[in-house]
């Protein structure tokens, strides 16, 4: 059997995607990331989060401009990446901001649509991680994985709607990742319109 | 110069070619490993600067202050463990000198804290415009050791150097009509690049009622930690309201203004459902996006401590604001 083509790319991908998150464990406990690390902490693990899942939305309308195939291979690398910094982010807020208090983070939850917003993002990308693997892709059938996998764009619009409201005045670097998304969306929402065309004339030709 | 003909290794130790090109499909293999393992954690690096760049700020020595330093009746200071220098100079909000926490120590030296005048006026008796000097021959210098919350939800803990405000109202003669004090800082986007993107209504504006404004807590600094302040600090002079959030403490300010009617006041301006004009620290009303109940003392580590009503000097302070009520007067 040959092997696939770049064996070395999601492996690569990985180690790479998690070097960030290793130098802020290896940090943040010597006092390397400065006199607010918790903030240091958060800031970067929400938006390499972002990043990672915007990166992994990219790859197919990567692959429909380019005609490359690698993109679609290393997708699920960076969604999984993405989760991961998502729980990381999470986990920072609930266990060294809020000093895992339950009470801090249902008062959070409940009375600020900031975090409940960034919750919710979290909780989408749970199935989507979960059924990542491709058992369950053929157990779902592709179809309807294909289906549910779309919630990973409803995550990435609650993430930058997250990020706008967190920033205290200057929107800029947020609306820059969403600028991205909604790019990223265009070229999905034109692939779509081309092949609903493209079956509508082909239904035209040979009518059944 | 070896007269023994080059030996050759038997062919028993000759690798088997096809092994020999797998290997050599190894080590590109690797190489690109390597290579793509690099760029990806080089470039995710890269895009998480700006979130990254609150860690390395520096802090500059802004030099000793000299002559003599009257020590504050105690009542006044706090005696918690005093906020690094290092920490109290690099991680600063004062969006004239930039957005992220450690850009005013990084950009400050655009910033001139001389020469400098203030202009004092409005419903004063006295209205006149002083050089800064001028103006600090005036008082004797005093250390205060305050406790200093931002609304931000982080604290610190500053011995400043200063003169009480009421001392420099009292000397310009507030007339009777006068109610209100306003201040403006310096609007120069030359010595306060951030000017130059419109992330505030520029300048900078603040406002305190008179009875807060002559209240003894209320302080104008010149100085912390023994030294003359830096200018990410807000130097050569700015405004210090321990009992109210930090944004109160207008920074580099050129004047002074003795007003009638409530004044503005810039983040009054930009969120008024997030800030307030008393902006008094009042950890029972949270900020929309966050509670202010805890906050987190910079240096401390990670655990939160409960924040006090008016940051700790509600028996110096809370009368000024009986029969108001602190829910809508945020």
């Amino acid at each position: 059997m040959a092997s696939p083509p770049y064996p070395w790319l999601n492996p690569a991908l990985a180690v790479g995607g998690l070097a960030p998150l290793a130098l802020l464990a290896v940090q943040g406990p010597r006092g390397a990331l400065g006199p607010n690390a918790v903030e240091a902490a958060l800031n970067q693990t929400g938006l390499l989060a972002l990043v990672l899942l915007l990166a992994s939305l990219a790859c197919t309308p990567l692959k429909l401009v380019s005609g490359w195939t690698w993109p679609v291979r290393i997708r699920r690398t960076l969604g999984l990446l993405a989760f991961t910094y998502a729980c990381a982010h999470f986990l920072t807020y609930l266990v060294l901001d809020q000093g895992l208090s339950l009470k801090a983070l249902l008062e959070d939850l409940v009375k600020r649509p900031f975090i409940t917003v960034g919750f919710t993002a979290l909780v989408l990308l749970v199935p989507l991680a979960v059924t990542s693997t491709n058992r369950w892709v053929r157990r779902l059938g592709f179809p309807r994985w294909q289906r549910l996998h779309r919630l990973a764009y409803v995550a990435a619009v609650l993430g930058v709607v997250h990020f706008v409201w967190r920033v205290k005045q200057d929107v800029t670097e947020p609306l820059i990742y969403g600028a991205v998304l909604a790019l990223l969306f265009a070229v999905r929402v034109g692939e779509a319109m081309r092949k609903r065309r493209a079956r509508a004339a082909s239904a035209a030709r040979n009518p059944a | 110069m070896s007269d023994k003909p080059p030996v050759e290794p038997p062919g028993s130790e000759i690798t088997p070619e096809p092994l020999y090109l797998r290997r050599r499909e190894l080590l590109k293999n690797a190489g690109l490993f390597a290579g793509t393992a690099a760029a990806v954690a080089g470039g995710l690096y890269l895009l998480s600067g700006k979130q990254r760049r609150a860690m390395d700020a520096f802090a500059p020595d802004a030099g000793q202050v000299t002559g003599p330093v009257a020590k504050a009746s105690s009542e006044f200071d706090t005696d918690e463990p005093r906020t690094p220098y290092e920490d109290v100079t690099t991680y600063n909000n004062f969006y004239e000198l930039g957005l992220d926490k450690n850009d005013p120590a990084r950009l400050a030296h655009h910033l001139k804290p001389r020469p400098w005048t203030v202009a004092i006026d409005g419903e004063v008796h006295e209205p006149q415009t002083v050089d800064i000097d001028q103006l600090l021959s005036w008082f004797s210098m005093e250390e205060r050791v305050y406790r200093m919350r931002c609304v931000e939800a982080w604290s610190m803990v500053i011995p400043w150097l200063g003169f009480p405000l009421a001392a420099l109202l009292s000397r310009v003669k507030p007339t009777s009509h006068a109610r209100y004090v306003s201040f403006t800082t310096l609007m120069d986007p030359e010595q306060l690049p951030g000017q130059k993107r419109g992330v505030l209504d520029w300048p900078y504006v603040e406002g305190l009622r008179l009875d807060e404004a002559m209240h003894p807590l209320t302080f104008m600094a010149t100085g912390l930690y023994g030294r003359q302040l830096p200018a990410q600090n807000g130097a050569p002079l700015r405004l210090v309201v321990p009992w109210k959030y930090g944004f109160k403490g207008i920074k580099s300010i050129v004047r002074i203004s003795l007003t009638r009617e409530q004044p503005f006041t810039t983040w009054n301006l930009a969120g008024p459902e997030e800030y307030g004009f008393y902006a008094n620290v009042n950890p029972a009303v949270a900020h929309p996006r966050w509670s202010q109940a805890t906050e987190r003392r910079i240096g401390e580590g990670l655990e939160r401590r409960p924040t006090l009503p008016f940051n700790g000097y509600a028996e110096q302070v809370a009368h000024l604001y009986t029969g108001l009520d602190l829910r809508k007067n945020y």
